[in-house]
């Protein structure tokens, strides 16, 4: 079986709930306590349909509001595939959340109302699902029982959408149009039958049949060593194993390693998954390696095959999504977690701030504010070992934390 | 030595091949974050089904070692007899160290009143005795097994959960977690609740269980047990703990429990899945979610998000 992680992005009303809860019922995956509740709650509400956007909203001030304020997942599955959504609210102050949520996600659904066509807040979602690269993005063009389930329309929205996806940075991204009712249920599990000029698939049968690469494995092996495993028993006298979990590509028994930053070299001994020793280590595995030679290695060091090397600097500049209320300004000062590696940054220059809409509008400052995108330039009191993002998603993104709060204050994506 | 590559991507970030394994490499890189980024992490063991998954997932982060941290239970007094025996038994073979503290004491000492009538239950009292003992201990980090399926409250809490000093949770002001970087940074007195198998689902769990042979205990399983309705729920009446009016009927039934919390707030299900691939077959063709059998929840629909503020697992 295997997983696919969703990100959404809509603005408020756009029917994102009820999508999700679509989806949910159309596939059986409503336990009938749930579907109690949400006839219930329906009923009380005075609706002559089901709100199946109360599966999704969780928290109390969202029921009270009516609106979605946090991320949330969802859980559902067909015969081939397990499903997380990770249902990620689409206002304008919530562009944290979006990158929050994309930045596990596979896949990405951007709702569109059908009667608003492409607005300002698309721009927005496209914008960070092509920042964040994620391979596949469906553009779900909603509410079409709303304009009659026009293809004219349809494909007005489909034309406008397009001009946006000639400005994007990342060109590779695979989009995909469906129309959809998520109300009536049109397209989204089962076929329309008011929209027969669409011949495409319908949103679970194009999930189903996504492109099974998988995004987060893609580039050279790195392998940060999180935590040393050291048993000091008597059978294990003298063990010492390096714990962590392989990004990219694979590690095999006897690769010629380089650990950073002492640049020391060795060769790997033993994988190790629990009990039992292995030939490789792939895939974001959590594994054991243990080397031919004493190294001197530590928490926060990195294994990378011999030339192989990632770049090793105590400078460099990133995209950061800012995240916090307090302003990141030039020569602030942050915890710089790369993985499990943590460094002390300080901001060198702010280049500038991005747009996220696809203005082309790039403001000079000096601080950056919540949902704020730039481009920024740090020095660091020590040297880590990162490659750039768009060929490495985890050995090329980091987090800043405020030293004074502990917030996870900002995301970075190394260019 | 095996010949297979391993396999075992994580879960939350793609699409690996095989879940289970991509679900249980997340949940070791987590354990293994906390053992690195905390100092005194503690590991809250009910003795369900859950926390004894997390005792496997702990044993294989860290082997050949053995796992650094301690086991906590909070005892409510009124566990399943099954349950506590298979507890020591486990903590012995493993040769863990289990913390117990009691509910018992925090009421005897005043700290809170048990309830009393029809619904009487002593699990939100276990809130105050926790809370306690990460004081006692200074714990800077719990692991839980709650999983976010379970619960639309729960669907929002984040793997590594930061609790203030009187162990509240603010659902609003929550920490991002992008990517696999979980930060850890807390202040003094502050704690963090940790969830290793938030990505996991009530079938998971069964089928890890099932693919790894873990024991668990007895009432999981199909069993003859005196039991009544009430509100069309079946309540075991073998032990006093339960409250039981006069003109409600005990009969013979044969049932098993999907959860073992507090016995005074579990009720069973009719079941004859008395091995564990009937149980694994159960809960796939299973209709009911896990939690309509846990009455604590029902009181009202925000239930869990207010327990949780409080400081409630
Ligand atoms: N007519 C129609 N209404 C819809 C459709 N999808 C959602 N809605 C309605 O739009 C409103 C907002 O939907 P909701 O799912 O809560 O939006 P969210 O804020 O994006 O989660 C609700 O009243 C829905 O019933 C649709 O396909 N057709």
């Amino acid at each position: 079986m295997e997983v696919l992680k969703i990100a959404t992005a809509g603005s408020v009303d756009d029917g994102k709930s009820t999508l999700i809860g679509r989806l949910l019922y159309d596939t059986k995956s409503l336990t009938d306590d749930k579907l109690e509740a949400i006839e219930k709650t329906s009923k009380k509400k005075g609706y002559d349909y089901l709100d199946f956007s109360l599966a999704t909203d969780g928290l109390v001030a969202e029921r009270e509001q009516g609106i979605t304020i946090d991320v949330a997942h969802i859980y559902f599955s067909t015969a081939s595939k397990s499903y997380i959504i990770a249902d990620t609210p689409g206002h304008v102050e919530y562009t944290r959340n979006m990158v929050t949520g994309a930045s596990t996600s596979q896949a990405a659904i951007i709702l569109i109302d059908a009667r608003k066509g492409v607005i300002e807040q698309t721009n927005r979602h496209f914008f960070i699902n092509n920042l964040l690269r994620i391979k596949d993005v469906i553009v779900a063009i909603n509410k079409m029982d709303l304009i009659d389930f026009s293809e004219e329309k349809y494909n007005s929205i489909k034309a406008d959408f397009e001009e946006l996806m000639s400005k994007r940075d990342y060109q590779d991204q695979k989009i995909t149009f469906i129309p959809v009712s998520a109300l009536k249920g049109d397209n989204v599990v089962n076929r329309s039958e008011s929209m027969t000029w669409y011949k495409g698939q319908t949103l679970l049968e194009h999930l189903e049949e996504l492109d099974r690469k998988d995004i987060f494995n893609v580039g050279t092996p790195r392998f940060p060593v999180q935590y040393v495993i050291r048993p000091k028993t008597e059978e294990f006298h003298d063990f010492r194993g390096f714990a962590g979990k392989v990004y990219g590509g694979e590690l095999s028994v006897g690769d010629e390693v380089v650990v950073l930053p002492s640049m020391t070299r060795s060769k790997i001994k033993d994988i190790y998954f629990y009990d039992k020793k292995y030939k490789k280590a792939t895939r974001r595995s959590s594994v054991t390696i243990t080397l031919e030679d004493e190294v001197n290695v530590s928490r926060g060091d990195m294994l990378v095959k011999a030339g192989d090397l990632p770049t090793i600097d105590k400078q460099f500049t990133a995209t950061i999504s800012w995240m916090d209320s307090q302003k990141l300004t030039t020569g602030s000062k942050y915890v710089l977690q790369h993985g499990v590696n943590k460094v002390l940054a300080k901001v060198d220059r702010i280049h500038h701030k991005i747009q996220p809409d696809y203005s082309g509008i790039d403001a000079e400052t000096d601080a950056l504010g919540m949902n704020d995108i730039a481009q920024v330039s740090f020095k660091l009191n020590k040297p880590i070992f990162y490659d750039a993002f768009k060929n490495h998603r985890t050995n090329g993104s980091f987090i800043l934390i405020d030293s004074h709060t502990n917030a996870t204050a900002g995301v970075g994506f190394i260019n | 030595m095996e010949t297979t590559i391993i396999d075992t991507p994580t879960k939350t970030e793609g699409l690996p091949k095989l879940k289970i394994n991509a679900l249980e490499s997340e949940a070791i890189y987590i354990l293994r974050e906390v053992a690195a980024q905390f100092e005194k992490p503690v590991l809250l063991f009910s003795g369900g089904k859950d926390s004894i998954t997390l005792v496997r997932l702990a044993q294989k982060a860290f082997y050949p070692a053995k796992i650094p941290f301690p086991l906590m239970h909070i005892d409510t007094g009124h566990n399943f007899p099954e349950t506590i025996e298979f507890r020591d038994r486990l903590v012995k073979e493993l040769g863990l160290e289990l913390i117990i503290r009691n509910v018992q004491d925090s009421i005897d000492e005043g700290k809170v009143v048990e309830e009393s009538g029809k619904y009487a239950s002593r699990n939100m009292l276990q809130t105050t005795t926790l809370l306690d003992a990460i004081e006692e201990f200074k714990f800077d980090a719990c692991i839980g097994g709650a999983r976010r399926d379970e619960e639309k409250a729960r669907a929002k809490e984040r793997i590594f959960s930061v609790r203030d000093d009187f162990g509240q949770w603010d659902e609003k002001n929550q920490r991002p977690e992008l990517f696999d970087m979980l930060n850890g940074e807390i202040e003094m007195g502050q704690n963090v609740r940790v969830f290793p198998i938030s990505n996991w689902t009530e079938l998971d769990v069964w089928s890890y269980i099932e693919k790894e042979d873990i024991e668990i205990p007895s009432i999981y399983f199909a069993h003859k047990r005196n039991v009544f309705l009430r509100d069309g729920m079946i309540w075991s009446a073998e032990d006093e703990v339960v409250f039981r009016a006069d003109d409600e009927l005990v009969e013979e039934r044969t049932v098993r429990f999907r959860t073992v919390g507090d016995m005074s707030c579990t009720a069973a299900v009719f079941s004859h899945a008395d091995t564990i691939d009937k149980v694994v077959a159960e809960i796939r063709e299973s209709k009911i979610s896990e939690r309509g059998a846990r009455i604590d929840d029902k009181r009202s629909e925000a239930a869990m998000e207010k327990r949780k503020q409080q400081g409630y697992f």
